[in-house]
């Protein structure tokens, strides 16, 4: 009998063991409003998702994009909070087979209070949780009452890291590792460009799973993307089909599943 | 200070997203360096000399004195330096470090009043940098002649649309390209605050103010004032001010933040008054939030002062008690800002005149032997405009 929750990285081994490469949908928690995200959720599900990211809306969203931080918006319009969205998943937590990982910034946790969080993250079944503002440097209270409570907690890495950056993100990140694109660096053009090539083979030579952020826009980009990482993770792409054409959605990110 | 690197007891620290932290580190190191070259540090104090205009002078408000009945008054001139604020003394050294140590092509800045964006432009100006500054598209409507300044100097303005479209959201939209173009750019932030080193490296630039005030009332006075007056927004010229005289036990401290329309309506940027503990925009410190962890609106007359956090260090200050924080209201604000005019001949900033409020309070309860420093952290000509506005709506309010 294997340790209770750290789903993420169960999954991984589960997914490693088909010889298959996780695929990662990202949806904004409350956007617009709670009800659809529970749709949303069953739809990923359906669709094929491995593991799905779900974002917690934030005032101040420094790391993402303007698709998601509009989605922020209408999420923070309908009342979305920290303390509600854990409620949800808490209720939610039987209807979905799927790991959910959270992505909070860290004020609305710190506010909630550290070890309060991943006590109900637990109770809520959360699998892991993404923190885009926290450095490894100022990590250990977080990885702390992570290990605690049973939840992952993934660490980004970046282009940009130095080596010795990259161990330190490394050993810290369980679950897997998120290597996070730079603005202007697409899906596409990765696979023009050895330097990041190398940066990402460098990563995944510590053995850990890696899973690859970098602006998927379509089935091309994620097949592309896919066969330099153990999963590829798609974000604003989904956030605006969801938005703009939600007809289309199912379709859309079924066809992003089937090219990785 | 704290044992940790980057920390102020427990404040202070380093949050941000990891594509920024190779800028960040490589900072440090240019900071570490450019505090021990002789070089960058004679050329750094040469500027400040024949360009900026240092030192400001230090001056007796003898007439707004007597006016007030008690202790004596001294001005410190930030006013009077080059583009009119404290502002340049940062903007410059940064500039400096950018072109000299790190030799970057490009910096960019985040502006709310636009005071920082045209000190950011001149010192880009004055280095031969290519520079872009963030501004809020509601900061570009309410200072357009600001905007036409940085354009002249020849800086770009970029309009930031997202969130409340003011200073904040400028600083977001200034780390998103700071962490695309890295390599070529730096990030030159106006105040002592976000993730370490700016709050030492903006305080390492902003310390002339306090060790030329120190020298100076001993000159004048041959002692040490009885208290320190200065405004508080991010806090970068109080903690210029006050850094020269920490070490002084018997000379007390006040930092005055912007109370707004009073703290009970919410309409304030009084963040020791009304906010709590938060990690913001890079580092851990007080923030205006609501209990789920997001960042409350902001509002003070002064756009220099109307933000929803404050450096790290002032918290520290705050907590050990080596500095005490009040706030005053906009109202209070600009009966200073008319008080000071009509009896010295001096137009406060809009943020200087919340320091001044303050000494009204204060000042004609202390004996007439103490003396005051207020830092008159910039000139309130910028500000002419809007409070003719204001005082054209009171008046049309008291006619109705």
């Amino acid at each position: 009998m294997t340790k209770k929750g750290f789903t993420v990285r169960k999954k991984f081994e589960q997914i490693k063991n088909k010889g298959r490469r996780a695929f990662i949908p990202y949806i904004m928690a409350g956007d617009p409003d709670l009800e659809e995200t529970a749709k949303r959720l069953k739809i990923l599900e359906q669709a094929g998702a491995d593991i799905i990211e779900l974002g917690v809306p934030f005032t101040d969203p420094l790391a993402d994009g303007p698709t998601i931080q509009r989605a922020a918006e209408r999420a923070l319009n309908s009342g979305t909070t920290l303390r509600k969205i854990l409620n949800f998943l808490a209720d939610f937590k039987d209807k979905i087979n799927v790991p959910i990982v959270l992505m909070t910034y860290l004020n609305p946790v710190f506010c909630y209070g550290i070890e309060r969080f991943f006590k109900d993250a637990q109770k809520a079944n959360i699998g892991g949780i993404i923190f885009p503002d926290l450095t490894v440097e100022e990590s250990q209270p977080y990885r702390y009452f992570a290990k605690k409570y049973g939840v992952d907690i993934i660490f980004l890495v970046a282009p940009t890291s130095t080596p010795e950056r990259v161990k330190k993100i490394i050993k810290a990140s369980t679950g897997f590792v998120y290597y996070v694109s730079i603005t202007g660096i697409t899906g596409s053009s990765l696979k023009l460009d050895k330097t990041f090539e190398n940066h990402i083979d460098f990563v995944k030579s510590f053995g850990k799973p890696v899973c690859i952020g970098f602006g998927v826009s379509n089935p091309e980009e994620a097949g592309c993307v896919s066969k330099y990482a153990d999963g590829v993770i798609v974000g604003s792409a989904i956030v605006k089909v969801f938005y703009e054409t939600p007809d289309k959605a199912f379709e859309f990110i079924k066809s992003l599943r089937e090219a990785i | 200070m704290g044992s940790k690197r980057g920390y102020f007891g427990e404040y202070g620290g380093r949050f941000v997203p990891e594509t920024l932290m190779p800028a960040l580190e490589e900072l440090e190191r240019a900071f570490l360096k450019a505090k021990n070259d002789r070089n960058f540090i004679a050329d750094f104090e040469s500027l400040l000399k024949d360009y900026v205009g240092r030192p400001t002078p230090l001056y007796f408000a003898k007439r707004f004195t007597e006016y007030l009945g008690g202790a004596k008054i001294y001005l410190k001139r930030e006013d009077l330096a080059h583009t009119g604020a404290h502002k340049i003394n940062n903007a410059l050294g940064q500039a400096l470090l950018a072109k000299k140590l790190m030799k970057k092509e490009r910096i960019i800045a985040e502006t709310g009043a636009g005071q920082h964006g045209v000190a950011t432009a001149t010192g880009a100006a004055l280095t031969g940098l290519k520079c872009d500054i963030y501004m809020g598209t509601e900061d570009i409507r309410r200072q357009a002649l600001n905007v036409f300044r940085m354009n002249l100097l020849g800086a770009r303005v970029l309009p930031v649309d997202t969130g409340s479209k003011t200073l904040k959201d400028a600083i977001n939209e200034a780390l998103r390209d700071w962490t695309t173009n890295v390599r070529t750019t730096h990030y030159v932030l106006g105040t002592v605050f976000g993730p370490h080193p700016y709050p030492m490296l903006v305080r390492f630039f902003q310390s002339i103010i306090g060790r030329e005030a120190r020298q100076q009332i001993f000159k004048k006075e041959g002692r040490l004032p009885s208290l320190l007056i200065a405004c508080v927004g991010g806090g970068s010229n109080s903690i210029g001010l006050f850094s020269g005289f920490l070490k002084d036990r018997e000379v007390k401290m006040i930092g005055v933040e912007a109370g707004g329309k009073g703290i009970e309506s919410g309409l304030h940027a009084a963040r020791f008054a009304g906010g709590a503990k938060g990690i913001f925009q890079g580092c851990l410190s007080y923030v205006l939030e609501n209990e789920d962890g997001n960042i409350l609106q902001t509002h003070s007359v002064s756009a220099g002062l109307d933000y929803a956090s404050v450096g790290p260090e002032h918290a520290y200050l705050k907590e050990t008690g080596r500095v005490q924080y009040t706030y005053a209201t906009d109202d209070e604000a600009l009966q200073a800002f008319e008080l000071l005019s009509k009896f010295e001949g001096i137009i406060p900033a809009l943020e200087s005149a919340h320091a001044i409020a303050e000494a009204i309070k204060i000042a004609p309860k202390m004996s007439k032997d103490s003396i005051i420093i207020i830092n008159l952290s910039g000139r309130g000509d910028k500000d002419v405009q809007e409070v003719a506005r204001i005082k054209a709506e009171d008046s049309s309010i008291r006619s109705e």
